[in-house]
């Protein structure tokens, strides 16, 4: 009786897979209805080109919201792009989109920026939604409560013909943030220390939600930076329960539910959050309070420590795989074991990129960086997630306090997050990163990345080293 | 997309745990608008020196793995992006097969949507496999999907699982879109529905 009951109470991962099975036959992988389809220009070509050639038509252009971002510069906008192949990429994207009558917000128009910053400007994306981008980091969007993941080239095409995937059932997993942050910790810090504890594997083959009372606490910018980075501990998508926070979001948006649907629409997301009781296949636990602010030190987003903290020995490591990505890490970093985190100098700061390029992630950089100079040697850059961020920056006097304590103030694109674009390091230049990802060579070929907060970023850029900000 | 055939190939060895998307194909090569041309590229930063030199220290560059059809690899293969010029680079080089004995999730699709065939196995098995490669560097397996069956020159033998719906569409090399048009009429039907429940969305 009692497994009866548990049976049916569902997940909020299991309703809206539910909800969106188009056909579940025996012997092929269920149809997944996809209600948005976000796109850029570097993972849609040859989709569209694959479309062309078998003379197939996209099925519901509406569904669609394509963006330039990988690609474009960050300066001198006004001038042609320098790359012939990356121009060519951009010209490609418009006329793609010109051809099949999609939404575009190319480079100079004024809603253009990261897609994962750009769509929830607009209220593109709704709890409950299936939505899908040939982009890992689309698991942003889980932030409203919508099931967003990210997709190769070939199912890109696959939607755009047929408006479904062809998708396996994943297991659910449970991460449960008790307590409350201290002033210093941010959803960045969250995100990195969950992955530095279950690794970039630990959520392969799940979805995550994401419950307790720390992610009640943080706002949507902040959820959106949390299940943006689901991907990097090896999940398909993260999810939050919406609320208060996520209807109050949404509402006026440009394309949120219009007045005549609202409470509609509002009482179907009421109905989404996971029932009490509902069985996950995992659950990991955090205590908000003890996590500090994060520092990553290797080449994987897993290789995370907090910033009290020093360098690991590969010796500390009992298994041996961890001891040789540990090894290894150290020696394309350039670091000694047991060295201080805050004695690691740095000679770059980026702060921007989907995972923390939104107002919140200025206002309080800004406030790290107000009355500073950047250190003699380093390089500070801000590239706002859009222009519509940067101008409500700009609004507030925001890129005032940057550009008076020696930083650029940028056009918005991924820019340095994976280095496309022109904005990149150099071999051995080392980064304090608002990024996602530290991969080798993802910020230029020889880059050294170290994953980090806005706040944290900002301290760096001051004192050329990064600073435990608890303690300024 | 060509179907998968029954081969014996050089099973090329890359001991390496959490290979990253960025490091089969580095961003730089993403600019491209086409499909082909990426294997060129394929673990760029790896295979080559600073001036544009092969990189001897790689594995990859070992004479005795030229040919390889056969990638063996450690954990947690293709973690990272989900660029499908990755799968595309290692097609286009010349790979048809991963053996490991874990992938990220959307590499791990990606791969067969392009006819790679990507094999988990248990660590023992992996590290069985790693071994035979290691001392005999060149030597050839027999990969059969029909029985999903590896055979190994020093007689290691192992079954595979796989999901019948992606092994019968490397098997066919049948196009995913295709299969899925067969419902059209059903996507039509969901359509309908979804636009009674939820209305909003198509206001």
């Amino acid at each position: 009786m009692q497994a009866l009951e548990y049976a049916m109470k569902k997940t909020m991962y299991e309703k809206i897979w539910d909800s969106h099975l188009v056909v579940d036959e025996a012997g092929q992988a269920p149809l997944l209805y996809v209600d948005r389809h976000l796109m850029h220009e570097v993972t849609s070509p040859q989709a569209f080109e694959g479309l062309r050639l078998s003379g197939r038509k996209v099925r519901n252009p509406h569904s669609i919201l394509a963006t330039m971002d990988h690609c474009v510069p960050t300066k001198n906008r006004n001038l042609p792009i320098a790359d012939p192949i990356a121009k060519k990429q951009i010209e490609t994207m418009a006329e793609n989109c010109r051809v099949n009558g999609l939404n575009l917000y190319d480079m100079t128009d004024p809603n253009n920026g990261v897609i994962h910053v750009v769509v929830p400007e607009h209220g593109f994306v709704h709890p409950g939604m299936v939505v899908v981008c040939g982009d890992s980091h689309t698991a942003t969007h889980g932030a409203f409560g919508a099931l967003a993941f990210g997709i190769g080239t070939s199912e890109v095409e696959h939607v755009m013909a047929t408006q479904t995937l062809p998708q396996k059932k994943s297991k659910t997993m449970q991460v449960v943030v008790n307590g409350s942050l201290s002033k210093y910790a941010s959803a960045k810090d969250i995100a990195l220390a969950i992955t530095g504890k279950i690794g970039t594997a630990g959520g392969t083959g799940y979805v995550i939600e994401y419950t307790g009372s720390a992610i009640r606490e943080l706002s949507m910018e902040g959820r959106m930076t949390l299940c943006n980075m689901a991907i990097e501990a090896g999940a398909r998508a993260g999810l939050v329960a919406p609320d208060e926070k996520t209807y109050d979001y949404l509402k006026g948006r440009e394309f949120a539910p219009s007045a005549q649907y609202w409470d509609q629409a509002l009482a179907y997301w009421k109905t989404l959050p996971s029932d009490e009781g509902a069985l996950f296949d995992a659950t990991v636990t955090l205590d908000a309070a003890d996590i500090a602010p994060q520092v990553s030190w290797g080449t994987s987003p897993e290789q995370v420590v907090g910033v009290d903290g020093c360098v690991p020995a590969p010796e500390s490591f009992t298994d041996e795989i961890k001891r040789q990505a540990c090894e290894n890490a150290l020696a394309y970093m350039g670091l000694t074991p047991n060295t201080k985190i805050t004695d690691i100098p740095i000679d770059l700061v980026f702060i921007g990129s989907c995972t923390n390029g939104r107002i919140e992630d200025f206002r309080i950089a800004a406030e790290m960086a107000k009355g500073t100079q950047v250190a003699k040697g380093v390089t500070a850059i801000a590239v706002p997630g859009s222009y519509h961020v940067k101008h409500q920056a700009e609004d507030e006097g925001l890129d005032k306090i940057f550009i008076d304590a020696g930083w650029e103030w940028r056009d918005p694109g991924c820019s340095m997050c994976l280095a496309m674009n022109g904005d990149e390091l150099t071999k051995g230049q080392r980064s304090a990163s608002t990024s996602n990802r530290n991969f080798e060579g993802r910020q230029g070929k020889g880059g050294r990345t170290h994953l980090v907060s806005p706040a944290m970023a900002a301290a760096a850029a001051a004192a050329g080293h990064f600073v435990d900000i608890r303690k300024l | 997309m060509e179907p998968y055939k029954k081969h014996e190939s050089i099973a090329a060895l890359m001991n390496r745990s959490n290979v990253d998307t960025d490091q089969i194909i580095p961003k730089q090569f993403l600019k491209k608008v086409e499909r082909s041309g990426f294997g060129q590229h394929l673990f760029h930063d790896w295979r080559f020196n600073d001036d544009g030199s092969d990189n001897a220290e790689f594995e990859l560059n070992k004479p005795a793995f030229k040919g390889a059809k056969i990638l063996v690899v450690g954990d947690n293969f293709g973690c990272g992006s989900s660029r499908e010029h990755a799968p595309w680079a290692i097609a286009d080089y010349g790979f048809n097969t991963i053996i490991s004995t874990s992938y990220a999730d959307i590499f791990y699709n990606n791969c067969f949507k392009n006819g790679i065939l990507a094999i988990k196995v248990d660590k023992d098995q992996l590290d069985k496999l790693m071994t035979e490669i290691a001392a005999n560097e060149g030597v050839r397996f027999v990969v059969d999907l029909e029985n999903q069956q590896v055979t190994t020159l020093g007689g290691t033998g192992f079954h595979f699982e796989i999901d019948p719906f992606r092994k019968g569409n490397l098997l066919s090399g049948l196009d995913d879109i295709g299969l899925t048009l067969k419902h059209v009429d059903k996507i039509t039907e969901y359509e309908q529905q979804h636009k009674k429940d939820y209305p909003w969305l198509w206001a």
